[in-house]
């Protein structure tokens, strides 16, 4: 697969080194190219890249609020449509809380009324912009500034919440997940959500240096290592059909992924070996 | 001319229809949901070409607004009560990001307790948002006001997002006859929308809704100040241009009867139609009484209230709003903005009937003023 040259979102915005998020969204504009129009859900990818007056996005761009994000597409969506202009794509970035918590409702309603837009969930796992505290996708076991570990607690005490498979619900024509650490997989599925007729969502996850504790160097390597252990895992839902589209030639110990993040630091044996439980039975199932 | 009978939801959606925005986003409300259903249906039929987008949320329909105002093209939404309190947040990202929406609101009281009687609590408190707001007496003031408030809102001057306010039932719901204007005049005087401060177009990228730190985020805020003060003199000419394209004329206020009065009452809304009975009947016994009905709210017209009001003796301010401690809302914006003694009003909050009786009531006590507003109208054991 050639990478297109072209870049859309122009270096010298204030991410962390190391930022995930960012890493996805130009992996995702190389492929949509310049025909495209950006919405924004508040949060570190909004605040970093727009502190006024600057700006890295090189296409036409919108920001509004945390929660309305698929709302404000909508509208945008609509109104390129009522003029004539359809061949423009909208691509939503959202962050995980911006997508799984607060603005799960206006993208529920987006999604079921159909507007033909693609929403990337970039997914850090945790409400990074306001200082690592957990989402409804921060995973089981995960230390979060307001979910601690402690005498009394190992973190993080639920599963996250399956967003994909909630969007597959609406019955969307294209769902997939997706990791910045497979940048052709991830590549391939924009470009599959852009010609879609309808809505398409892509859940991209994203390693954060700050959030997950460690190097800023090791992003890439982190977000492999989640593939690669089967925590995280590549599909694709197409028309309903459900498609495994990156496969580990030999699974990973989930416990090296564990183990390479300061926020699964306190684990002790007994529940690292809950999670590759946990995670044994799914890759068993869609046999991984 | 030829005068049809309609409600004022009917009258509005009417002037949408004029409008012709590309974008309709809405969601049911009480006593709103009629508006939304005219225009679905105007949709349906061809004679709105317009995307409907049935949201599902008030905060959704202001935000899609929000977002379709940012490609360039009109939108219209209506609300009413707990949907505008709803859409709170984005109330203030419109007029922030300088977006020209027209909304119209179905005025009703908030809850608790739940209410879908009519007040004017829920527009007043968001007064401080940065929208014009305008308030409607009858069906053709409501029309006339969309079309006028489209026009003053994407004047380069203000860009400003404007609410046009109707009383639920007792306007929403009732029937008046109306003179609903002829398209090609309407086309003339309101031809497209073509923003040169906010478009998302591809062939010229444009960053909208940034982020800023201290150096910048008062200068934005001052600024739409000074388009809420230039915004006056636009009124006033777009006033004067729809008079003489369309033969009505409205000011910031209306005076009715106030010129030599020793007593004027001041307000907002339908309940102005009974005070002007009120003030003729009065008349008719030699009480010299009039009326100043502010029809324009925000931009406040400071000015014109206070030229209508120095001359009299006595001055009552009704308000179906409250704010704790304070009073009603209109009351304290005219006594911290003029030096006039007025007294205080509040009435009809949770659509507690308001009778002449009760106006008469507040003429008496206007004359014979006290120093706290005064409720009207409450049931007897709890006063």
């Amino acid at each position: 697969m050639e990478l297109p040259e072209k870049e859309f979102l122009a270096p010298g915005h204030r991410a962390c080194a190391g930022c995930g998020a960012t890493i996805g969204v130009r992996l995702a504009l190389k492929m949509l190219g310049e025909n495209t129009v950006a919405v924004s859900a508040t949060g570190c990818l909004e605040v970093i890249t727009t502190p006024y007056p600057e700006t890295a996005w090189e296409i036409p761009w919108m920001h509004v609020a945390f929660e309305n994000a698929a709302a404000v597409a909508s509208g945008v969506e609509s109104a390129l449509k009522a003029q004539g202009k359809t061949d423009t794509n909208v691509v939503v970035f959202g962050g995980d809380g911006g997508t799984a918590d607060i603005g799960l409702q206006a993208l529920s309603g987006a999604m079921e009324r159909g507007h033909n837009l693609i929403y990337i969930c970039y997914d850090n796992e945790a409400y990074m912009n306001t200082g690592i505290q957990r989402s409804g996708a921060t995973p089981y076991g995960a230390s979060t500034t307001t979910s601690p570990h402690g005498k009394e607690s190992f973190g993080e005490d639920k599963p996250k919440k399956n967003m994909p498979m909630i969007m597959a619900a609406h019955g969307v024509p294209y769902v997939a997940t997706a990791s910045i650490s497979y940048p052709e997989d991830f590549m391939k599925k924009v470009k599959k959500a852009a010609e879609v007729d309808g809505p398409a969502y892509i859940h991209l996850q994203q390693p954060c240096t700050t959030g997950w504790g460690y190097s800023p160097a090791k992003t890439i390597d982190l977000g492999r290592l989640a593939v690669e252990t089967g925590s995280w895992i590549l599909y694709e839902i197409e028309e309903g059909e459900f498609k495994v589209t990156y496969r580990p030639i030999q699974r990973k110990m989930v416990s090296e992924y564990l183990n390479a993040q300061k926020r699964f630091k306190h684990l002790s044996d007994l529940e690292k070996e809950k999670i590759q439980s946990h995670v044994d039975a799914i890759c068993v199932e869609l046999k991984i | 001319m030829v005068l049809k009978v309609m409600s004022s939801n009917q009258a509005i959606a009417e002037a949408v229809k004029l409008a012709k925005p590309k974008v309709i986003p809405v969601y049911p409300i009480t006593p709103q949901t009629t508006i939304s259903e005219y225009l679905a249906k105007y949709v349906a039929d061809g004679d709105i070409n317009a995307e409907y987008i049935r949201v599902e949320s008030e905060h959704s329909a202001i935000s899609a607004c929000l977002g379709a105002s940012g490609t360039g093209v009109r939108v219209f939404t209506a609300t009413s009560s707990q949907g505008l309190a709803l859409m709170h947040e984005i109330i203030f990202a419109a007029a922030g990001l300088r977006a020209p929406i027209v909304m119209a609101d179905a005025n009703r009281a908030l809850s608790a307790p739940l209410s879908i009687w009519n007040d004017q609590q829920d527009s007043i408190s968001e007064r401080d948002s940065g929208w014009m707001q305008i308030y409607a007496e009858n069906g053709q003031e409501a029309l006339d006001s969309v079309l006028m408030s489209y026009k003053v809102s994407e004047n380069k001057e203000v860009l400003l997002p404007t609410m046009v306010c109707v009383d639920g039932f007792i306007l929403t719901h009732t029937v008046d006859p109306v003179d609903v204007p002829d398209e090609e005049e309407v086309d003339k005087f309101l031809p497209d929308y073509n923003p040169e401060h906010a478009y998302l177009d591809p062939k010229r990228p444009m960053s909208i809704g940034t982020f800023t730190d201290p150096d910048y985020y008062m200068e934005a805020r001052h600024d739409m100040e000074v388009a809420m003060e230039k915004a006056k003199a636009v009124i006033s000419d777009v006033s004067q241009e729809f008079a003489d394209t369309f033969g009505r004329k409205y000011d910031f206020i209306e005076k009715y009867r106030s010129e030599d009065a020793d007593t004027i009452l001041i307000a907002m809304g339908s309940i102005c139609s009974t005070i002007k009975d009120v003030v003729d009947e009065l008349r008719e016994q030699g009480e010299k009484v009039g009326l100043v009905r502010v029809r324009v709210f925000r931009p406040f017209p400071v000015e014109e209230i206070y030229d209508a009001i120095k001359g009299a003796s006595n001055v009552g301010v009704i308000d179906k709003n409250f704010s704790f401690s304070i009073g009603g809302v209109l009351h304290n914006n005219i006594k911290s903005m003029m030096d006039v003694n007025a007294a205080g009003f509040i009435v009809g909050l949770g659509g507690r009937d308001i009778k002449p009786s009760h106006i008469k009531e507040i003429v008496e006590k206007t004359n014979n003023p006290s120093d706290k507003p005064q409720w009207i109208g409450l049931n007897k054991e709890e006063q």
